[in-house]
C-alpha cells in the first residue's frame, strides 16, 4: 500500500486564503515593530531592561523554537536511524518543520543581539566553559546539516524539470547534471548527517537547559535545578512526535488532505512513555530538592509551574495512552497541542518567568512590540511551510501515477 | 559473520572515541581566568562613608560619561529611591536607615566586584570578559556581539546595557579604572573619597587591614568581610555596622558562581567523548536496523 503514496508537491486552489491573509497582516506588523528595533534600539521596542536583560524574544522565539523544532531530529532518529520505514511519510514534514523553526531560532538570536553584525563572533571566538557558546555553534552546525539534509528534495524536485527562462536555458542540462551528481553524492553520504543531526540535537537541546543554570539565586527555584540539561533534553524528546501529530493534523486540515491517522496513532502510543519519563525525572528533582513547598502557596511561578506540569504532562500523556485519543483526529490534535504548549510554558517559565532578580523597578512584561515581533515570526514561518509544501515534494500524497517508480518511494 | 562486522564496527568506533579524547581539547578555550597573588582591590568601609557622592561625580568625569557639576551632589534626593549602576552610572550610593542611630544613615557605594571567578567572564559567549592579572574584570568592545548573558549570569546584577543605541550598544559597568591605573592614577573614586572610606590596595593586604580594623572595633563592625569568601571572593570586598542583608547585599554561597554551570558543560563535553560515544552508537543502530531491514526484505 505503501507504494502508493509518495512525497509530492501539493496542489492547492488558491494561496490566498482568508487565513493566509491575516498571517500577511501579522507579519507586516512583527516587521514594523522589527524595524523599530534597527532604527532605534532594543530598548525602544522592547520592554527589556538591565534588570531583565532577556525576554520572550531568547525565551519564545530562541528557547521555545528550538525545543519545538525537536520533531526533526526524533523523527529523524525513529526513521533513518531506527529505519522503521512505516514513519517515513512523516520524516520529511518533521525536517521542514525543524529547517523552518531553527530559521526562525537564528533570526530571532540575531535581531535580539545588541550587535547582530557581530553574529559570526562566535565561530572564531570560542569560550569553551560557556553553555551559551556551545549552543551557539551547535545550532549553527545543526542548521547547516538541517538544510544538507533538506537537499535531496530539493534535487528530487528539480532533476528533469531545470528550465530556465531565456538566454540561461542552455545551462539546463549542466544544471541538471550538477544537480544529479549532488544527489547521487548525498545519497551516499546522508547517514553522516542525520546521525550528526541527532547528536548535535541532543547536545544544544540540554546545553539550552544549562543556560540559566549559572544565573543562581536569581532564578525561582522550582526551575533552578542542575538537573536542568536533563529535563530539557527528555521534554525537547518528548515534544518531537507531538510536534510532528500538531503539524501534520494543521496541514490535512488547511489542505484538506485526509490525516495520516494510521502513522499519527502509531506515533502517539510512543508519547506517553516518554513524557512518562519526563515526569518521572520531573517529579524527582521536585521532591529530592524539596522545591514542592514553593507550590503550597500560590504566587505566578507556583501556578506556572502547576498548569505546566498538569496540562502540558499528565492530561496529554493520559490521553496519549487511551486507543481512543489514537483514532480519533480531534483528540489527538487536542493532546499534541497540550503536549506542545506545555514545552512552549516551560521554556517561557524557565526564561522568563523563573527569572526573578534580586534589585528590579518592576516585574517584567514584554511590550505589544516584542509580542507583535514574535508573532509575526511564528506567521511567516506558517507562511512558509505553506509555500514549501506547496513548492517542494514534502507531504505524502497518494500517487496519481500509480506506479512507485521514484527511488524516493518507500520500499518495503 | 554478521557479528564479526559488528564487532570490528564496534571496536572502529571505540577508537575513534579514544583517539578524540587524545586529541588536545578546545573545550577548555576561551578568556584566561589569572589569579595573580598581587591582584588589587578595593576595601569599603561603609561605616565611614558620609553619603557625598563624589564617588560617582568622579567616576562619571573619568569615564566621559555626562556629568553634572559637583555642586549638584549635595542635594540628596537620590537617596529617597534604591538605585543601580547603569550605563549612565558605573557606580552609585545608595542610603539605608541605621536603627542603632538615626541620625547617621548607613551610606553604601555599589559597582562591579570584580570576582575572583567571575560568572560574566565563564559565561560570556565570545570570551568579550576576562579577569585580569590586576584583579580588574573588564569588557572588550571588539568581541561583544549584546547578547546581554552577561548580565543573566552576574550575582550582583551589575553589567548594564546600551538598550536605546541601534548600533554598538555597550556592556557598561565598573572597569577598575585600568586606564587611569595604567597610568600610575588611583581609581577615580579611591581618588576623590574624601574621607578614605576606600583604601585601594593589594587584595590580601586589604583583607588582612579589614579583620584588624573588626579586631580593634568590634562594637563598631559586624564580624563579617563581605567579598572575602563570597562567590570564590571578589577584589572588592565591604565591612559594616550592621548585618549586609540590611544593606541590600545579595546573600550568596562560597562557591564561585560559575562553577555548577561549568562542570555541568565540562562533564557533556569531557574532551568530546560522550558525543563521540553517541554518534558511535547511533552509527551501530543505525547500521544493524538497517541489516534487519534488509534481512526482512530478503525473506519476504
Amino acid at each position: 500500500m505503501s507504494g502508493y503514496m509518495r512525497s509530492q508537491p501539493v496542489t492547492t486552489r488558491k494561496f490566498l486564503t482568508p487565513g493566509v491573509m491575516v498571517l500577511l497582516l501579522l507579519a507586516a506588523n512583527g516587521l514594523f515593530w522589527l524595524g523599530g528595533r534597527f532604527l532605534f534600539g532594543i530598548g525602544a521596542v522592547t520592554h527589556l531592561n538591565n534588570q531583565y536583560p532577556w525576554g520572550i524574544w531568547i525565551g519564545i522565539d530562541v528557547a521555545a523554537g528550538v525545543a519545538l523544532a525537536a520533531g526533526g531530529f526524533t523523527t529523524a532518529a525513529l526513521g533513518h536511524v531506527m529505519h522503521r520505514e512505516q514513519y517515513h511519510a512523516v520524516v520529511r514534514p518533521a525536517l521542514l518543520t525543524a529547517l523552518l523553526g531553527y530559521t526562525m531560532v537564528a533570526v530571532g538570536v540575531s535581531i535580539d543581539i545588541g550587535r547582530y553584525y557581530y553574529i559570526w563572533h562566535p565561530l572564531i571566538m570560542w569560550n569553551g566553559s560557556s553553555a551559551l557558546f556551545e549552543v551557539g555553534i551547535c545550532v549553527m552546525i545543526y542548521m547547516t546539516v538541517l538544510y544538507i539534509e533538506f537537499l535531496p528534495v530539493v534535487t528530487e524536485r528539480f532533476i528533469g524539470r531545470v528550465n530556465l527562462p531565456g538566454p540561461l536555458a542552455r545551462f539546463n542540462e549542466l544544471i541538471d547534471k550538477l544537480l544529479r551528481l549532488l544527489d547521487r553524492t548525498l545519497d551516499r553520504t546522508m547517514f553522516v548527517f542525520i546521525i550528526a543531526g541527532v547528536v548535535l540535537s541532543t547536545l544544544h537541546q540540554s546545553s539550552l537547559g544549562t543556560l540559566m543554570v549559572i544565573a543562581g539565586p536569581k532564578m525561582h527555584p522550582l526551575w533552578q535545578t542542575p538537573i536542568s540539561p536533563l529535563l530539557f533534553l527528555l521534554s525537547a524528546v518528548s515534544v518531537g512526535f507531538p510536534m510532528v501529530i500538531f503539524e501534520s493534523l494543521l496541514a490535512s486540515r488547511s489542505f484538506g488532505l485526509k490525516p495520516e491517522m494510521h502513522i499519527l496513532g502509531r506515533m502517539g502510543r510512543m508519547v506517553a512513555p516518554l513524557l512518562g519519563i519526563y515526569l518521572a525525572f520531573k517529579l524527582g528533582d521536585l521532591f529530592i530538592r524539596e522545591t514542592f513547598v514553593y507550590l503550597k502557596t500560590v504566587t505566578t511561578a507556583s501556578v506556572m509551574y502547576i498548569i505546566e506540569l498538569l496540562f502540558g504532562v499528565i492530561v496529554p500523556m493520559r490521553m496519549f495512552m487511551s486507543p481512543t485519543v489514537q483514532k480519533s483526529p480531534p483528540l489527538l490534535f487536542t493532546a499534541a497541542t497540550l503536549v506542545v504548549g506545555g514545552v512552549l510554558l516551560n521554556r517561557l517559565d524557565t526564561f522568563v518567568v523563573a527569572y526573578t532578580p534580586p534589585y528590579t523597578y518592576g516585574p517584567y512584561f514584554p511590550s505589544f512590540g516584542e509580542i507583535s515581533v514574535t508573532v509575526g515570526f511564528i506567521s511567516i514561518l506558517v507562511l512558509l511551510y505553506r509555500a514549501a509544501v506547496i513548492i517542494f515534494p514534502v507531504i505524502s500524497l497518494p500517487d496519481r501515477r500509480l506506479s512507485p517508480q521514484s527511488k524516493y518511494s518507500v520500499r518495503g | 559473520m554478521k557479528s564479526q562486522n559488528r564487532r570490528s564496527f564496534l571496536k572502529a568506533s571505540t577508537a575513534i572515541a579514544a583517539a578524540a579524547g587524545l586529541t588536545p581539547a578546545t573545550a577548555n578555550a576561551g578568556p584566561k581566568n589569572i589569579l595573580s597573588p598581587n591582584r588589587m582591590g578595593v576595601l569599603v568601609d561603609t561605616t565611614v562613608c558620609i553619603g557625598c557622592r563624589n564617588c560617582e561625580w568622579a567616576c562619571k568625569t573619568a569615564h566621559g560619561l555626562d556629568t553634572p557639576p559637583l555642586e549638584t551632589y549635595e542635594d540628596k534626593t537620590p537617596f529617597d529611591q534604591m538605585r543601580r549602576p547603569d550605563t549612565t552610572a558605573l557606580t552609585v550610593v545608595n542610603r539605608y536607615e541605621n536603627p542603632e542611630n538615626p541620625e547617621l544613615p548607613t551610606t553604601v557605594k555599589v559597582q562591579c566586584m570584580h570576582c575572583d571567578h567571575p560568572a560574566c567572564v565563564s559565561a560570556c559567549i565570545v570570551g568579550a570578559i576576562s579577569k585580569q592579572a590586576d584583579g580588574a574584570v573588564i569588557w572588550d568592545t571588539d568581541k561583544c556581539i549584546g547578547c546581554r548573558y552577561c548580565m543573566v549570569a552576574c550575582p550582583f546584577q551589575i553589567p548594564a546595557f546600551e538598550y536605546n543605541k541601534a548600533i554598538g550598544p555597550r556592556i557598561m559597568k565598573c572597569d577598575f579604572c585600568t586606564e587611569r591605573r595604567g597610568e600610575g592614577k588611583l581609581p577615580a573614586c579611591v581618588e576623590s573619597c574624601p574621607v578614605e572610606a576606600l583604601t585601594f590596595g593589594p587584595r590580601e593586604d586589604l583583607v588582612r587591614i579589614a579583620k584588624d580594623r573588626v579586631r580593634h572595633a568590634p562594637e563598631r563592625y559586624v564580624d563579617h568581610i563581605y567579598g572575602e569568601y563570597e562567590v570564590g571572593g571578589t577584589s572588592w570586598c565591604y565591612l559594616a555596622g550592621t548585618e549586609f542583608d540590611k544593606l541590600q547585599f545579595p546573600k550568596l554561597g562560597v562557591n564561585p558562581a560559575p562553577g555548577v554551570s561549568e562542570s555541568i558543560q565540562h562533564g557533556i563535553f569531557a574532551y568530546f567523548v560522550p558525543p563521540v560515544s553517541l554518534y558511535a552508537l547511533l552509527g551501530a543502530v543505525m547500521w544493524t536496523s538497517r541489516q534487519r531491514g534488509d534481512e526482512e526484505e530478503e525473506h519476504s
